[in-house]
């Protein structure tokens, strides 16, 4: 006898966020990227709509990076002391759909740049790069709320996405997101309960729940990796049963985790091995947005994900 | 849950009059209110004051539907007054209700199909309210069979155990918390329940107290839908934090405000 395959059908819907605005929406990106707008689990694509696949952002740093390792350096070589070189490399050899920004030089342990050094360095890969752009705070609340309200006045109108808000700090953020027409990302510390706490918070501030990524807060693959899938795995549920206060889509920063294992410091190769398991095992739990760093491992993903969608 | 908003009834002397002067704002505005409280679906009855239901329900039907497309539970108990709503009916529609006579289902069962509505069957016969859990359980099994043997589907069957008042039969409360529980094994797909909830507390002092109370019961025992009065905000929160303990929605510090937001 045929097995019969049970379909589960779903009331709710994940939000679409697009991000980057093109000419016509009166930024000056060369594209926007749009991801949600899924009706059904990961990849169950007999359940419901899967309009828009996971995609890729490169991390960039707005200073040379630090303490990365030998096999990150050796991809990009020069460009890693080269903040816009890096932005370029990433858009124009690695084909990157998306670039994150992380101000790591803000942070006071790691340079201390001013806003305004900041808000410089967001407009200028503005004018470097024409992809859409995601711009991450250096996760110092204090000087977060001085550096990222500057950065995105400095990227009014170009619908970036801008991180991150926590429970205990998610005003001054929501309301620069609101005034300049981002999205905003919303991070809770592997823990479903405050993620959607904060989704109220942010929306009770007037900045829609349609202009908010979650970012659950993952580990790397034998770091915890499962605790962030079974939490993006609930949400996930609870959204398309119908709770749209978690109908957000998910941002995973994978390429910070990856390369901070001790597995991926251990041989080569290894490395590259670990962030690539580590995104597509998120890609299963319904990740939208990878933040990862080498190259050879966005290939590898990206190859991965036009497989699953080849339909 | 899923609730019927139970305020556009004949039996309230301001739904009455506005019934009898043909005032559309009054039941308009009635119908909003309760939406924005929360309900999902709206009872339309023209009480028993009603001299002409014939007329006046499908005049409540086009009123209510001019500015929802909330379906709208047509309530009375004589299937041609239901019959003249679903006609005019737009919207999606619920009967309410049939009770477990032959003779009725016969005539509610093929008007529901006809028009796709879902019908709240509720567990009383000619000879009277049963008395016992195994008198409701015989009564909604006979709905039940009723209803497999006109071809109806089962999904849009609602099967009410009918609540009485705590003043008038309070031993039968436990009984009807039992029925709801087993209700739900009397068949596959697992049958709806209903409760008109304001019966529980009918002629009572604490009215309010006794229907939310009752109603985190029967929540607990597995009901999945009940006509009550959606501005009872007292009501509601108990019916958001019921079903938050019992997890069917994901916590979080505002939850009656997520869940409002649903």
């Amino acid at each position: 006898m045929e097995t019969q395959l049970i379909l589960d059908k779903w009331p709710g819907a994940i939000s679409v966020v697009t991000i980057g605005a093109c000419a016509a929406n009166g930024g000056s990106r060369s594209q926007s990227v749009a991801v949600g707008g899924q009706t059904a689990m990961p990849l169950l694509f007999k359940e419901g709509g899967i309009p828009n696949p996971p995609r890729i952002a490169f991390e960039v740093w707005d200073v040379p990076a630090i303490d990365f390792n030998p096999e990150l350096i050796s991809a990009y070589g020069q460009a890693l002391k080269d903040p816009l070189a890096w932005a370029k490399i990433c858009a124009e050899e690695f084909k990157a759909d998306l670039l994150c920004l992380k101000l790591q030089g803000t942070h006071p342990d790691f340079g201390d740049r001013s806003p305004a050094q900041a808000a410089k360095f967001v407009f200028a890969v503005l004018e470097a790069v024409k992809i859409p752009l995601i711009i991450i705070g250096s996760g110092d609340d204090a000087k977060d709320n001085l550096v990222l309200p500057v950065c995105s006045e400095a990227a009014r109108g170009q619908r970036c996405l801008i991180g991150s808000a926590v429970q205990e700090n998610y005003k001054t953020l929501t309301a620069s997101v609101l005034a300049d027409g981002h999205s905003i990302i919303a991070e809770s510390p592997i823990d479903i309960n405050i993620a959607k706490q904060l989704n109220i918070l942010i929306s009770d501030m007037g900045l829609s729940l349609e202009r908010i990524l979650i970012d659950p807060t993952i580990g790397a693959l034998g770091y915890g990796l499962e605790y962030a899938y079974s939490i993006m795995e609930r949400a996930r549920l609870a959204a398309l049963a119908g709770d749209k206060t978690l109908a957000c889509p998910f941002i995973c920063f994978v390429g910070q985790e990856s390369w901070r294992t001790k597995e991926a410091q251990a041989a080569p190769r290894q490395g590259i091995i670990w962030e690539t398991l580590t995104a597509t095992s998120l890609i299963q739990a319904g990740a939208d947005i990878l933040v990862m760093r080498h190259p050879q491992a966005a290939k590898n993903v990206s190859r991965h994900i036009a497989d699953l969608f080849k339909r | 849950m899923f609730i019927i908003g139970e305020l556009i009834n004949g039996m309230y002397i301001k739904i009455a009059a506005a019934i009898k002067e043909r005032n559309q704002e009054v039941i308009q505005s009635c119908a909003k209110s309760q939406i924005a409280c929360g309900a999902d679906a709206l009872d339309i009855s023209c009480g028993t004051a009603s001299k002409d239901p014939l007329k006046d329900m499908p005049w409540l039907v086009e009123t209510v539907q001019a500015i929802t497309n909330k379906p709208l539970c047509l309530d009375s108990s004589k299937p041609k007054v239901i019959a003249e709503g679903l006609k005019v009916s737009r919207n999606p529609t619920i009967i309410n209700s049939t009770t477990a006579d032959a003779e009725k289902l016969d005539l509610l069962l093929p008007l529901a199909k006809q028009y796709k509505s879902k019908l709240i069957g509720i567990t009383i016969d000619a000879k009277g309210i049963p008395q016992n859990k195994d008198q409701r359980l015989e009564l909604a099994a006979f709905i039940l069979a009723q209803a497999q043997a006109h071809d109806f589907p089962l999904e849009n069957l609602y099967l009410d155990p009918i609540v009485m008042p705590v003043n008038v039969a309070q031993n039968q409360i436990p009984d009807i918390l039992e029925t709801i529980a087993e209700l739900r094994m009397l068949s596959a797909p697992r049958v709806h329940t209903l409760i008109g909830l304001s019966n529980v507390s009918q002629g009572a002092k604490h009215r309010s107290l006794l229907n939310r109370t009752f109603l985190t019961m029967a929540v607990a025992s597995g009901l999945d839908s009940a006509i009550l009065d959606p501005e009872d905000k007292e009501l509601l929160d108990a019916l958001i934090t019921a079903e938050l303990l019992l997890g069917k929605n994901i916590y979080c510090d505002s939850f009656l405000e997520a869940y409002r937001k649903k």
